[in-house]
């Protein structure tokens, strides 16, 4: 498992916004959320480390396409949730769109030779 | 709980973040591992594991300010950290130059030396060419002159002045002056002022107004009128004590009543030495109604607003074309020239001073390459100390910034000291070669001046501190902590041989310049000027006011003054004469051949004109050619004559014996020559070879025509020949000169040696400069080589050690390590020496009698660096072979 996740780091790095966005549509989410989510929906394959996590959440939120804004809920500390901005609702379509050809692609040629 | 915060905020501190940013994002993570250590507690983690791996995930190894750094805006527009972090690194900057006084001493006093000769010329070159003259709106001041064939710049007959300011239209206005001496008597001893006859119109030109008083009135710049002067500030002050009420008050100037109008103001510089002003209507003679006359008057303008030198100089030449063609006899061939008023004044110096800026700039080089030298062994030194920093998270450019800041305290510190040397240095050359500057009253330490040191050893702390701050940021921590502080790499020993060879370079171009003017002068000094110039007393006259009036009284007094001269013990003979060679004036005189009546002006022949007594060629030991020497028996109740020159012998009598030839001399008539004497280099030692007019015609002071002789008279110089040192005798002289009514002053009291070496004046001080800075040129070198190959050496003691283990000699161990800093000597020596022969040439003009490219001078120079440089790589090779093999091995 482990071995795996460290094989993915490629994959990860170019589909991580996609993630990211994908994750943010429905509600807003804090970081911590978000980690545990990826983490849990990919079943351990995937997995960011919040040195990672947190500089990418920053950078889609410098672009405008997420918006973090801090909650407070009685009993809790504070805490930062993320949602996704209408700029960032048309990325994540387009994303979206280019990994699934991008996918497709890929299953046409790897797919074709192992059949 | 763990403080999770304080963690993070670690990680981003390098960042320079804004800080509520940085709040920001420490709170969010610090959020983050709190649930994640929660999660693993949970997961059956231990207390210590579950933090570890928070932390972890937060970011090792960076790995968070990494990523960080492409998002976030980092390094501050923050002025108070950045601020903070200078203060921070001057700290440590002067903590650590503290710590190593040596170290910092030897870099400063070096740095001081450079940025010192730095200051010294700038302050020089700012007082003299660049500081506008201290008048208002200084670059509209022009200096108007006649010009002929044989003088480019010729002091302007009064008529033609009189006319170029009511034809001209591009000046304000035009004023004269012409320098004069004045007798200043009833107030005391009897004494002799130097003063300006000036138009009323030249204060308001220079724009001067008095300090006290008024400017003369345009009436009283006439003739016959009643006699009102101005005063110097200094004379005002010194000489009449401050007199509150001195406007009025009435001084007796050549025996006229002449009321004090006004004081000059205390900054007011026209001329250095002018203690009285006087209307120059007020000149006596007819030498001011003449176009032939050109009696020593200078002429300026103030430009009218808008007006360009060249429009102003058409417009003067046009005039005197028409005057040229309605005065044909005085005028034919005149034309006139206008230069702003400073180029007037600097022009000539400005070569001089150009070549001394290169050549002190080469100074702080070699200091500048000096002090990098050090530092870079020191920056290997603190090898470890950098490579901790940067495994503790300081990035390169905070190194760079803290070895800059280091290297430019060490500039600023030798900036104050050399400041000092500076001020010293200043006086000490301008004391030594008095006379060689212009302006030198206007040299000191100003706003500009310091700014310009401020600047250069800022500039100067980045220069020399640039390459051993990198090769200290460039410290790779593994390697740097794993070898210990032992050796230095490759790069730091190229750059050490660079610096030290561009040294040696740069001292054999500056030693070449020395070298060449020292040569110059040498040769200069040894050129024959046509007479004897050794016990030779000379000084200014100024006969009694009471003789003035008689043509024979004058004539009188000056034989009685001989006589009385000639008594005093260890007087070997006596005369006056009318020019002193080498003394900076000129009198010229036209003639033409046979008795004729006078031929137009352009067939007439310039020569130089001396008025003399019989015993001039006693006191000056010219030698006589052919014929005789002027006579006692030479008087008006006899035939004219005059003695000419080798010069113009060859000149006008190619061929012939001149001896009882008829000449005729303007304003004199017909004379006879009666002897030939030899060439007198009475334009320089230098320049007279190539002067335009060098024919010389001596003419009896007894044969003056009255009506000449009250002109003629004014301004004679009394000369004689001791037989001893002839300073000694002034006194007596001066007893003897001052007569029975004891109102005859002399003045300028110098010897011909004095005068000979006052016309070298400007040569001396370039060369004085060179040599200076040549000298210290040669010490930082020999100081660099010398530290280079004694740190080369300690850096081997290993490998000497294996050698002399091995059983290398003595003499093969000393040549192993002088042949390393021999070669360093001999690139830069070729170098040098290259360089030398292309640069030398930009100083041609200021040698006399050696070419730039003097083979004999390049290879002195050669010689004496490379024994420096050999001297200065034995000591430490010889200490290598003192290396015991046994402590050399241990050390490992």
């Amino acid at each position: 498992m482990q071995d795996q996740s460290i094989d993915n780091r490629e994959w990860k790095k170019g589909s991580a916004e996609l993630l990211l966005l994908s994750l943010l549509e429905a509600v807003p989410r804090h970081g911590y959320e978000l980690g545990k989510l990826i983490e849990q929906r990919s079943q351990g394959a995937l997995r960011f480390h919040a040195a990672s996590l947190y500089p990418l959440l920053y950078r889609l939120e410098k672009r405008g396409w997420i918006q973090g804004r801090w909650v407070e809920k009685s009993g809790q500390r504070r805490r930062r949730y993320y949602r996704l901005t209408a700029p960032g609702r048309k990325i994540l379509a387009s994303q979206r769109q280019g990994w699934q050809t991008f996918v497709e692609a890929i299953n046409r040629i790897a797919g074709a030779e192992n059949a | 709980m763990p403080d999770w915060n304080a963690r993070i905020r670690e990680q981003l501190g390098i960042l320079n973040l804004k800080p509520a940013r940085e709040a920001e994002i420490v709170e969010e993570l610090a959020q983050h591992a709190e649930d994640r250590y929660r999660e693993l507690r949970t997961g059956g983690a231990t207390e210590t594991e579950a933090r570890r791996i928070a932390l972890d995930e937060i970011g090792g190894h960076q790995l968070l300010a990494r990523e960080l750094r492409a998002i976030e805006r980092t390094v501050a527009p923050d002025r108070g950290r950045f601020l903070a972090g200078l203060a921070q690194d001057l700290r440590y900057a002067f903590r650590t130059l503290r710590k190593n006084p040596g170290f910092t001493a030897v870099a400063m006093l070096a740095l001081a030396l450079g940025i010192g000769a730095n200051t010294a010329i700038f302050s020089v070159v700012n007082g003299v060419l660049l500081r506008p003259l201290a008048y208002p709106d200084p670059g509209r001041l022009t200096l108007i002159s006649e010009t002929t064939s044989e003088f480019s710049q010729m002091s302007v007959a009064y008529p033609n002045f009189l006319d170029w300011r009511r034809e001209s239209r591009s000046f304000t206005d035009i004023g004269a002056t012409r320098s004069d001496d004045f007798n200043f008597t009833g107030s005391g001893e009897p004494e002799r002022l130097s003063g300006e006859y000036v138009s009323a119109s030249l204060f308001p030109v220079l724009g001067v107004t008095p300090f006290m008083g008024r400017g003369f009135l345009p009436q009283e710049d006439r003739q016959g009128a009643a006699c009102a002067i101005m005063i110097g500030y200094g004379f005002w002050k010194q000489r009449l004590a401050a007199d509150p009420n001195i406007l009025g008050r009435v001084l007796t100037l050549n025996a006229m009543s002449c009321a004090v109008v006004g004081v000059l103001p205390a900054d007011f510089r026209f001329s250095e030495r002018a203690q009285v002003y006087v209307p120059i209507e007020q000149y006596d003679g007819g030498l001011l109604r003449t176009r032939e006359s050109h009696p020593g008057i200078s002429v300026f303008g103030r430009l009218k607003p808008g007006v360009t030198i060249k429009a102003a100089q058409a417009e003067i030449g046009s005039i005197s074309s028409v005057l040229e063609r309605q005065y044909p006899a005085t005028n034919a061939g005149h034309g006139a020239r206008v230069v702003r008023m400073k180029d007037n004044m600097v022009a000539y110096i400005q070569p001089t001073l150009l070549l001394l800026v290169g050549a002190v700039g080469f100074v702080l080089i070699i200091a500048c390459a000096n002090v990098a030298n050090l530092l870079l062994a020191r920056s290997t030194a603190r090898k470890r100390e950098f490579a901790i920093r940067t495994a503790l998270g300081a990035e390169r450019g905070r190194i760079v910034r803290q070895l800059l800041t280091e290297s430019v305290l060490l500039s600023l510190g030798a900036a104050a000291i050399g400041l000092l040397l500076a001020r010293w240095g200043t006086r000490l050359v301008l004391t030594a070669a008095p006379g060689s500057l212009p302006r030198s009253g206007e040299i000191g330490i100003d706003p500009y001046v310091l700014l310009f040191t401020l600047a250069v050893s800022i500039i100067t702390g980045i220069l020399f501190g640039l390459a051993p701050a990198f090769h200290g940021a460039n410290a790779n921590p593994q390697e740097s902590l794993k070898e210990g502080a032992r050796g230095a790499g490759g790069g730091r020993r190229r750059a050490e041989g660079v610096f030290v060879a561009v040294e040696i370079g740069l001292a054999v171009i500056l030693l070449s310049g020395a070298g060449l003017m020292m040569q110059s002068v040498w040769r200069l000094l040894r050129v024959d000027p046509g007479f004897n110039t050794r016990n030779i007393l000379t000084m200014q006259v100024a006969l009694s006011p009471k003789v003035m009036a008689s043509p024979p009284a004058i004539r009188l007094a000056y034989q009685q003054m001989l006589g009385r001269v000639a008594a005093i013990p260890g007087v070997q003979a006596v005369a006056v004469a009318s020019l002193v060679p080498l003394g900076e004036s000129d009198s010229e005189n036209s003639f033409w051949l046979g008795a004729g009546p006078q031929p137009p002006q352009d067939h007439l022949t310039s020569a130089m004109f001396y008025v003399v007594t019989p015993d001039y060629s006693r006191v000056m030991q010219i030698p006589l050619l052919r014929g005789r020497f002027i006579a006692e028996r030479d008087t008006l109740a006899s035939p004219a004559v005059v003695v000419i020159d080798e010069v113009m012998a060859k000149h006008v009598f190619p061929g012939r014996d001149p001896i009882g030839r008829q000449i005729s001399l303007m304003a004199v008539g017909p004379v006879q020559i009666a002897g030939v004497v030899g060439h007198v280099k009475h334009w320089g030692l230098d320049t007279d070879d190539t002067a335009k007019i060098r024919d010389q015609i001596y003419f009896p002071l007894l044969q003056i025509p009255d009506q000449f002789m009250s002109q003629g008279v004014a301004g004679l110089t009394l000369m004689l020949r001791t037989g001893a040192e002839p300073l000694g005798l002034a006194s007596a002289v001066r007893a003897q000169v001052a007569g029975p009514t004891q109102d005859q002053p002399i003045y300028a009291v110098r010897t011909m040696e004095q005068t000979v070496s006052g016309s070298l004046a400007q040569r001396r001080f370039a060369m004085l400069v060179l040599i200076v800075f040549a000298a210290t040129a040669v010490l930082l070198a020999a100081v660099g080589i010398y530290g280079v190959m004694a740190y080369a050496v300690t850096r081997r003691t290993h490998e000497l050690g294996i050698r002399v283990a091995l059983g290398a000699s003595r003499r093969e161990t000393i040549g192993l390590v002088m042949r390393q800093g021999m070669r360093l000597a001999a690139i830069g020596l070729a170098g040098g020496l290259v360089a030398a022969l292309a640069l030398t040439r930009l100083m041609a003009g200021l040698l006399y009698g050696v070419r730039p490219a003097d083979p004999a001078t390049l290879a002195a120079v050669a010689l004496l660096l490379g024994g420096i440089a050999l001297l200065a790589c034995y000591i430490p090779a010889r200490r290598a072979t003192a290396v015991d093999p046994v402590v050399a091995l241990r050390c490992e």
